[in-house]
């Protein structure tokens, strides 16, 4: 196994207030690698660093070997990164499949064009990943009138629009029905094993993640506590005292997923 | 030394008006979203009914009664304006309602003139402060003293009002989500209204406080509203402090600018506010504005699709009868279709910003005046030919609107519209005090085209070939992939950026091409006219393209042209009578009310209900 | 206490509640599960009339409240707890209280912002500071203080768990167990079936918009194939 992400010593201050400490961890190829944690733990900040969204105070990250930060969201991307957001982020005025080709004109660099028809370049590439998340029947519906889980669907097709080798996906389930939760997850891991994309995500729904990350990192107030398959994060006492509480609300957990 | 303090005392004086204007302001686009446009006028009443008010109560008792009765008389004039104009288009697309107040504008502009005659008003001297105090020996008017004196009470009865009563808190509440404070049992109808009466009441104070400073007149109300914006944006959107600031550094500037660098005194207040934004982008005390949190995100936009074979066939068959007007149409119908074509060009290149790009310019008459000068400049300095002149005149214009664009496009929202407007401004200042070069208000005259093109006729097709083709250009970017990632960068930055997409480089360049086509109609204009006046670059040449762009539907392509088109005929038929401003004012009012999503949105909308048109998209 | 009859609600152009029908006894709580898109949240905007429905009747304590605006609702007693929270970041915890505040009402409890700091201790201690300084899960616990501070009647829950890690969703259903023993009457929507089985008598559960089930919770376990068939995985 090859290490696709990687960060160092990770740690971002604002002003007193360390919001990400010390945070190292790798993440393998074709991994699906959860991060989760209480409200205000870093997770947040932990991504927009990977994501060059925010610079780091110190430590680093490397992808695929190489280090990236100091580098723009945009040369990230450029870089074999997607993501997906926490609330959706897409285009409202365009058609589902518009929305993916804006993805797929800027991977090949036709963003200042001025003379061709947009709607006309790189439609039936756009179809084909339309169709690996299912939405290929709704391509050219408005996007502004689709069902919420159907906007996540479309929006794993434009993160995958430039072929990425990391994803990372900032509370994928976030909204949706616990139906469609999972089917989203059974989605991304067929597409991990398919497309041997690895992926960080980070995750409340402790069903999603128990059933689906092949790791968990916990992070609490900036640090990371825990690490290790689901049966070890749950039985992790120390969790268990930060993040799940008694567990009361999670008994029926097992007999829902068996 | 004594100097400088009784500059400085003058100053603050003078920043009392200013600073209830803003004031007022600033509180009704904190709770309502409205940036009103007509707030001057509110103040220009405030002086008139001061005026009229003192006439006839006498003694100081009557003086200082006055004011107050014109301050609450402004006020119920307020409450008129929002319950009448405002309050049925709360719920149509943010800014819209902007519009609706240029209406008033033009209303309170002819009853005024109606009521009042068009001479000026010199304002009476208070009574018992006829005279001046000696303070280190410098003369102060008496007037002077008090009005500085009182002020800053004002000021501190307003901030209790808004940081320490129920009143204030919902208020502030509102500011942020009005929607939630009605949920929680606050009639919102109740609170706008009563915000709406207060900052009324507070123009409406202004405008009397200052009448016997300078009097009354009927341009007042554009004079207060740059300065008051200045000081809106200085201060910070909403912040009373700021207001308060703003409106003291701005006036303690402007009499030391009137003292020292007099060619100066336009420019110096939008000079400051340039370099305060570009310091501080929400203002000394503002907070930033982020999109879409004041729960009045609209319908989301249809998406568009290359005109249908159908389509084609009637505007070409529209462009037809255009290209054979020459054979039935009179000189005059060529001139006014001339100006008309013009028109459409400078608001569709305006509405490309605005509509596909989603910034707000109210500055686009920078690029339209500028094209129309920089043509007129090599004309008269450099005696270039017509030919270059077309080459060089957009270029520039597009040229200045990157430069301009570059600063701009760091802030958002009103801040960014505000700005817009202060570099317009400054553009105007200096072709209007720079008189050697740009001959300032006696403008540039002797621009003729070319021979080849000195028969009516001949400029007709020039003119129908140029903005014609303009605006075709224009629309066919929309629907390329520039036109894609420029719409992709207003409906998410986030996404787009995400996906590698440089939306500030998108969105300079679509700045820069909106300036090149808004600078070819200036040109268009220019060369047809024969003569350039500074007002092509005034407030009001960018809110006439503002407007129709508005009325004609920001979210449909075509809303640009067809506002222009119809607005500009409507005009020439109006301006033929004496009280066309009324007139032209209740149109945009009525036009505001009836067709909430512009003239063009409203038409597909019936066109849907009566299936006529197929739903889902838009040509 | 609410009866909510054939009503049909539009969210732009899609039909998002299509003749549904519920109803809210006095003194109960009562779960709204569906999943996401189902129109959980537009039946509370609906009921609130922020989303004005197309037609049907909702019935407040037998008084139509449908067409009125949304503050003559709240002063009927109804207060409104939105899922985005939707707290006054720069106002203060207590004077986001003072927005809420309205005179007593008979039948139900008088808040005061002592009692709500007894109830929410976490809030206490940041009474002076901003809405934007407090932490997710202590602004779910201002935007139903908030709402209490209107002495409701009966108040609409949208999604109080939604995005709160778990330690605060036990404190939070501690909270309405309280609330209930108190009297008050509660609609709450929730897709967190451990979290509604914790707090709530009855269960309706919504799909497409429409009712599809209606019954005590104790029902619906003996029901996993509904379960299934709407909620779980």
């Amino acid at each position: 196994m090859s290490v696709v992400l990687e960060t160092k010593g990770l740690t971002k201050a604002f002003g007193g207030l360390v919001a990400v400490d010390d945070v190292s961890f790798q993440l393998q190829k074709g991994e699906l690698l959860a991060l989760i944690g209480p409200n205000g733990a870093g997770k947040s900040t932990c991504f927009n660093m990977l994501m060059g969204q925010l610079p780091p105070t110190s430590g680093e990250v490397f992808l695929g070997g190489e280090r990236i930060n100091g580098l723009s969201p945009r040369q990230i991307w450029r870089r074999g990164v997607g993501r997906t957001f926490q609330i959706t982020a897409t285009y409202s005025s365009m058609t589902v499949i518009e929305n993916v080709q804006m993805a797929l004109l800027s991977h090949h660099g036709d963003v200042f064009k001025f003379l061709p028809f947009a709607h006309k370049l790189y439609r039936e590439e756009a179809m084909a990943l339309l169709d690996m998340v299912g939405m290929a029947e709704q391509a050219d519906r408005h996007c502004a009138v689709l069902a919420y889980g159907d906007l996540k669907r479309m929006e794993l097709s434009i993160a995958l629009a430039h072929d990425p080798q990391l994803l990372l996906m900032d509370e994928p389930t976030a909204g949706m029905a616990p139906k469609e939760r999972v089917a989203l997850m059974e989605l991304t891991a067929r597409i991990v094993e398919d497309r041997g994309v690895s992926v960080l995500f980070t995750e409340h729904d402790m069903d999603v993640v128990f059933a689906h990350s092949h790791r968990i990192m916990v992070l609490n107030r900036g640090a990371l506590i825990a690490e290790g398959d689901a049966s070890e994060i749950r039985n992790s006492p120390l969790v268990q005292e930060v993040y799940l509480g008694g567990g009361t609300l999670f008994d029926a957990e097992e007999d829902a997923h068996a | 030394m004594e100097f400088f303090v009784a500059q400085l005392l003058t100053g603050l004086a003078n920043a009392s008006s200013l600073f209830l204007v803003a004031c007022g302001l600033s509180l009704i686009f904190g709770v309502t979203r409205i940036v009103n446009f007509a707030h001057g006028s509110l103040y220009m009443l405030g002086a008139y009914i001061g005026y009229t008010l003192m006439q006839n109560l006498p003694g100081a008792v009557g003086f200082w009664g006055s004011i107050l009765l014109a301050g609450i008389a402004v006020g119920i004039i307020g409450v008129l304006v929002e319950v009448l104009v405002l309050r049925p288009v709360y719920r149509a697309p943010e800014l819209f309602q902007l519009v609706a107040t240029f209406g008033v504008i033009l209303v309170i502009q002819d009853l005024t003139l109606i009521i009042w005659g068009p001479e000026d008003l010199l304002g009476p001297r208070a009574p018992g402060l006829r005279g001046v105090y000696r303070i280190m020996g410098e003369p102060i008017p008496k007037y002077d003293i008090v009005l500085l004196v009182i002020t800053p009470f004002i000021a501190l009865a307003l901030w209790y009002l808004i940081t320490q009563t129920r009143v204030g808190v919902l208020v502030r509440a509102a500011t942020q989500d009005r929607e939630m404070v009605g949920a929680l049992g606050v009639n919102q109808a109740v609170l706008f209204t009563g915000v709406f009466a207060l900052g009324s009441a507070l123009a409406g104070l202004g405008g009397a406080l200052q009448l016997p400073k300078g009097g009354a007149d009927l341009l007042m109300d554009f004079h207060i509203l740059a300065p008051v914006f200045v000081v809106v944006v200085i201060g910070g959107m909403g912040s009373l402090p700021g207001a308060y600031l703003a409106a003291v550094i701005i006036s303690v500037l402007n009499v030391f600018g009137v003292t020292y660098l007099p060619q100066s005194t336009l420019v110096l207040m939008f000079v400051v506010m340039v370099v305060v934004l570009m310091i501080r982008p929400y203002g000394l005390f503002g907070r930033e504005e982020v999109a879409g949190e004041h729960g009045q995100v609209g319908e989301p936009e249809l998406p568009i699709k290359p005109a249908s074979n159908s389509v084609r066939m009637i505007v070409m068959a529209g462009l037809a009868l255009l290209a054979l007007l020459p054979v039935f149409g009179s000189s005059f119908a060529m001139v006014l279709t001339t100006d008309i074509l013009i028109f459409c060009l400078f608001a569709a290149s305006l509405h490309f910003l605005l509509g596909l790009g989603g910034l707000v310019s109210f500055g686009h008459a920078a690029y339209y005046g500028g094209g129309a000068y920089i043509a007129a400049l090599l004309v008269t300095h450099a005696n270039s030919p017509m030919e270059i002149a077309f080459l060089l005149a957009p270029l520039g214009a597009g040229l200045a609107a990157l430069a301009i664009g570059w600063v701009c496009l760091r802030l958002t929202g009103v801040y960014f519209a505000m700005l817009t407007l202060a570099f317009a401004q400054l553009l105007w200042s200096l072709v209007f005090q720079w008189g050697s070069v740009t001959g300032g208000d006696d403008g540039l005259v002797n621009i003729w085209p070319s021979d080849w093109l000195n028969s009516t006729t001949a400029y007709f097709y020039f003119a129908l070939l140029f903005s014609v083709g303009g605006i075709l250009v224009l629309r066919h970017v929309a629907h390329s992939p520039f036109g894609y990632a420029l719409r992709a960068a207003r409906d998410s930055k986030r996404q787009a950026e995400s996906t590698g997409i440089n939306t500030q480089k998108v969105q300079l360049l679509a700045f820069g091409f909106a300036g090149f086509m808004g600078g070819l109609a200036g040109t268009l204009f220019v060369f047809s006219k024969g003569s350039v006046f500074p007002n092509e670059l005034e407030i009001a040449r960018s809110f006439d393209a503002l407007i129709v762009v508005f009325l004609g539907g920001v979210k449909t392509l075509a809303g640009g042209v067809a506002g222009a088109a119809f607005f500009k005929g409507v005009e020439d038929l109006l301006t033929r009578f004496e009280y066309w401003r009324l007139v032209m004012g209740l149109l945009i009012i009525f036009v505001v009310i009836v067709a909430p999503q512009g003239i063009v949105g409203s038409i597909r909308k019936a066109a849907i209900r009566l299936n006529i048109l197929k739903q889902g998209g838009q040509t | 206490m609410l009866e909510v009859e054939n009503v049909n609600s539009f969210y732009g152009k899609a039909h998002v509640l299509r003749d549904l029908t519920l109803s809210v006894p006095h003194g109960n709580v009562v779960a709204l599960l569906g999943r996401n898109g189902a129109g959980k949240t537009t039946t509370m905007k609906s009921i609130m009339q922020l989303v004005r429905p197309a037609s049907g009747s909702i019935l407040f304590n037998g008084n139509s409240i449908a067409n009125l605006p949304p503050h003559k609702i709240a002063k009927l007693g109804v207060g409104y707890v939105p899922e985005e929270r939707r707290i006054f970041t720069d106002l203060t915890v207590s004077e986001n209280l003072l927005v809420g505040k309205q005179p007593p009402r008979e039948g139900a409890v008088t808040w005061t912002e002592a009692m709500l700091f007894d109830l929410f201790p976490n809030l206490a201690e940041r009474r002076s500071n901003r809405g934007k300084a407090l932490s997710g899960g202590e602004q779910q616990m201002l935007t139903i203080a908030r709402t209490l501070m209107g002495n409701p009647s009966f108040i609409l829950l949208d999604e109080p768990s939604e995005g709160v890690a778990p330690v605060i969703v036990e404190q939070m259903a501690k909270v309405i167990q309280q609330l209930k023993s108190e009297g008050l009457t509660v609609l709450l929507s929730e897709q967190n079936l451990h979290f509604a089985q914790a707090v709530a008598d009855l269960a309706v559960i919504i799909e497409s918009g429409a009712q599809v089930y209606s019954g005590t919770l104790k029902e619906l376990n003996a029901q996993p194939e509904i379960r299934d068939a709407y909620l779980a995985a």
